[in-house]
């Protein structure tokens, strides 16, 4: 067991399995010679070779393509994509493509490919490099998207993502890079597809994935010390497929649930939660699902007004005591 | 809209008069390849009239020499990617016809396995990589094919075939800069029938000597007739040599659309005397009269083979007739190729928790 950061859990499982799997490589932009723009690369040119980590020109739909091609050949290509809101340049090849050939040809061929890329906001970048547009492609049959919050998920979810015969798009997250856990130096892959019970709880059910998980958590823990409600936290960890038994069974006990988000609140993946819930759990509920969400601008670069727009630990709070207040039990 | 086209000024003279490359034997397999791809399409255009086909159909009618050509020169392990004008490249490539035309029908036996239709014909084994849908979708997946081979230190190569109007989209400029800057093996080959659509060559590329888009990426390119098969095959074979050193390469091939875009379209933006052009310039019909002169062809013989693909096309039809619409049970099957965990197979019908008995009450309000 180490105690690494999220950026270092991503690294290390990259090499671990180009060491494993001569037929992985790395593709994308500036992710040799400079070493990523989050650095999640350093060190793997030097190690393995411009042949197995591979500089592109700017040209998301070519390289993500090209990786998609190099795949249905056999090769386990990892693409990086700078930040998520870049994939909208490879959008024909993720969707059109890599989502549609294991089926479209009826099973003849697989895409086995990994696209990393992560989200974002709270940086002053401006309304181009702060989304949250991982519901694009949650969207998708035929595509697999997973969104660790933790060191420990980030290392075991690519590990599980690069080892799939399926596409699969691997979340990250600006804020969470240098955020450090306990990571088990053997870590296994882990189960996409499967959420995680991240801190149990009989009081409230709290619904997040990605950076907004960490949020849950520290709401959790200041809630039980000052207040002594015991909240429990679902990881979503995987968004498609997305694991509606562990919400359902989680809401069916605490009666109450609350969702938390950094992509915008109309259409966005609370509002698959939230219905979710009501499919699942009606019943059982003591108030309605609530949500807290981006809020619905493109995103400012002046630091109040982008700080204003961003979900916070206050809102999730406030969310979980009003919640709470409306179930009766305060 | 400019007067003369580049293609009228650049045609290469009449096919007939050229003199032959390939011994009689190849020439006369390329011909009965060509009656094939003729009569199989003439075949699908009719079933579609009948509701056999549904979807999308588009039709090789007219780039019959263009697709033997190519697929003449390709070695059996090279790599064909394809857009959705593609029936014509699954025959040459040696699938059986009524694999293909099973496709057409959506039946369990097509070569997509009813899961494609026309658009999305598939064959690992004929190494035909995919009928895409997308304009130029294919064109980064062909790349990375390449990239593939090149990864491996293989000796195969990729033929990555387009339409003219797909010169002008994003991934063809991507992907050419890409394979040039990686010397990937792969050769892309533009399929120049003059019309995107309804749009003109002329219309919609500022350079319309598509091939000469290649010097923008350094990469050697030719432009050649596409109703000659022979010239075609030549050519193909110097583009695919060059690849195969690591020098990817552009070829355009200048031929006709004698139909519509796709069976459903009259092409009325055609006058009356471009039509009367096409239908004379039928590279079917001159390859015919070429073997005939130089006696490699005979009138019994272009009977026979017409015949005998007339025939095939027949099978091929009954064979798709009788094979089996894919089962139902079979809907979830080809989502995900890694089973996961949770993965929805709900029919649109379905409720995602079915009704069940309510919880009781209990006086404190608390709930089971």
């Amino acid at each position: 067991m180490s105690v690494i950061t999220y950026r270092q859990a991503l690294h290390d499982a990259l090499r671990a399995e180009m060491l494993r799997d001569e037929n992985v490589l790395l593709i994308g932009e500036e992710i040799g010679k400079f070493e990523g723009s989050y650095k999640i690369t350093a060190g793997l040119l030097a190690e393995f070779g411009q042949k197995r980590v591979r500089d592109t020109p700017i040209a998301e739909e070519g390289f993500t393509g090209a990786a998609v091609g190099a795949a249905m050949l056999g090769l386990r290509p990892v693409v990086e994509i700078m930040t998520i809101n870049f994939s909208l340049l490879a959008l024909d090849q993720i969707v059109n493509h890599a989502a549609k050939i294991y089926g479209m040809f009826g099973g003849q061929a697989t895409a086995p490919i990994v696209i990393r890329t992560p989200g974002g906001g709270g940086q002053q970048l401006g309304a181009t490099h702060s989304q949250n547009i991982e519901l694009y492609y949650a969207f998708v049959p035929g595509l697999k998207v997973v969104a660790p919050s933790t060191p420990a998920d980030a290392k075991a979810l690519m590990l599980a993502a690069i080892r799939d015969d399926d596409p699969v798009l691997v979340l990250e997250n600006l804020a969470l890079y240098n955020t450090k856990d306990e990571v088990p130096d053997d870590v296994a892959p882990a189960e996409i597809g499967k959420a995680a019970i991240a801190h149990p709880g009989a009081d409230i059910t709290v619904v997040a994935y990605s950076r907004m998980a960490t949020v849950a958590l520290e709401a959790a823990e200041r809630l039980a010390e000052t207040e002594g409600i015991d909240v429990e936290v679902v990881d979503l960890r995987s968004l498609r497929p997305l694991d509606r038994e562990t919400v359902v069974a989680s809401v069916r006990k605490t009666n109450c649930a609350v969702v938390l988000e950094d992509d915008w609140l109309t259409y966005g993946i609370g509002a698959e939660i939230a219905a979710t819930i009501s499919d699942g759990a009606f019943d059982w509920l003591d108030a309605p699902v609530r949500r807290v969400a981006m809020a619905e601008v493109p995103m400012p670069y002046a630091k109040p007004l982008e700080a204003a727009a961003m979900p916070s630990l206050d809102d999730a709070i406030t969310a979980i005591h009003q919640t709470l207040d409306a179930a009766n039990r305060p | 809209m400019p007067s003369k086209t580049s293609r009228a000024s650049s045609r290469p003279p009449r096919a007939n008069a050229k003199p032959p490359r390939v011994s009689d034997e190849v020439a006369l397999s390329h011909y009965r390849q060509m009656v094939l791809i003729r009569r199989f399409e003439e075949r699908a255009a009719r079933a579609y009239t009948e509701a056999k086909v549904g979807g999308y159909c588009h039709l090789n009618l007219g780039e019959e020499a263009t697709v033997t050509g190519l697929m003449s020169a390709a070695q059996g392990s090279d790599y064909v990617f394809t857009n959705y004008r593609e029936h014509g490249y699954a025959l040459a490539r040696g699938i059986e016809p009524g694999r293909v035309m099973a496709e057409l029908y959506g039946r369990s036996d097509g070569v997509s396995r009813g899961w494609g239709g026309s658009m999305h014909l598939f064959d690992v084994n004929a190494r035909l990589m995919g009928g895409y849908g997308i304009v130029g979708g294919q064109i980064p997946l062909a790349t990375g094919a390449a990239l593939a081979i090149d990864y491996r230190g293989g000796d195969e190569a990729v033929l990555c075939l387009m339409g003219d109007g797909t010169t002008n989209i994003g991934a063809f400029h991507e992907s050419l800069n890409i394979a040039a800057l990686w010397r990937l093996p792969i050769v892309y080959v533009v399929v120049n029938n003059g019309l995107g659509m309804g749009t003109t060559v002329e219309e919609s590329s500022a350079e319309p000597e598509l091939h000469k888009r290649a010097a923008s990426y350094r990469m050697a390119s030719a432009r050649v007739d596409g109703h000659d098969p022979e010239a075609v095959r030549e050519a193909a074979r110097i583009a695919l040599d060059h690849a195969r050193t690591g020098k990817p390469y552009l070829l355009e091939t200048i031929s006709g659309r004698l139909k519509g875009h796709s069976v459903v379209d009259p092409a009325t933006y055609r006058s009356k005397e471009e039509a009367a052009l096409l239908k004379e310039a039928d590279p079917v019909a001159a390859y015919a009269v070429r073997l005939h002169e130089r006696d490699a062809l005979s009138d019994e013989a272009i009977a026979e083979i017409d015949a005998e693909a007339i025939a095939t096309v027949a099978a091929a039809v009954d064979f798709a007739d009788a094979s089996p619409h894919p089962d139902v049970s079979t809907l979830f099957d080809h989502t995900y190729a890694t089973p996961v965990t949770n993965d929805s197979r709900r029919l649109p019908g379905d409720a995602l928790y079915p009704a069940e008995p309510k919880p009781a009450l209990e006086t404190n309000g608390a709930r089971a």
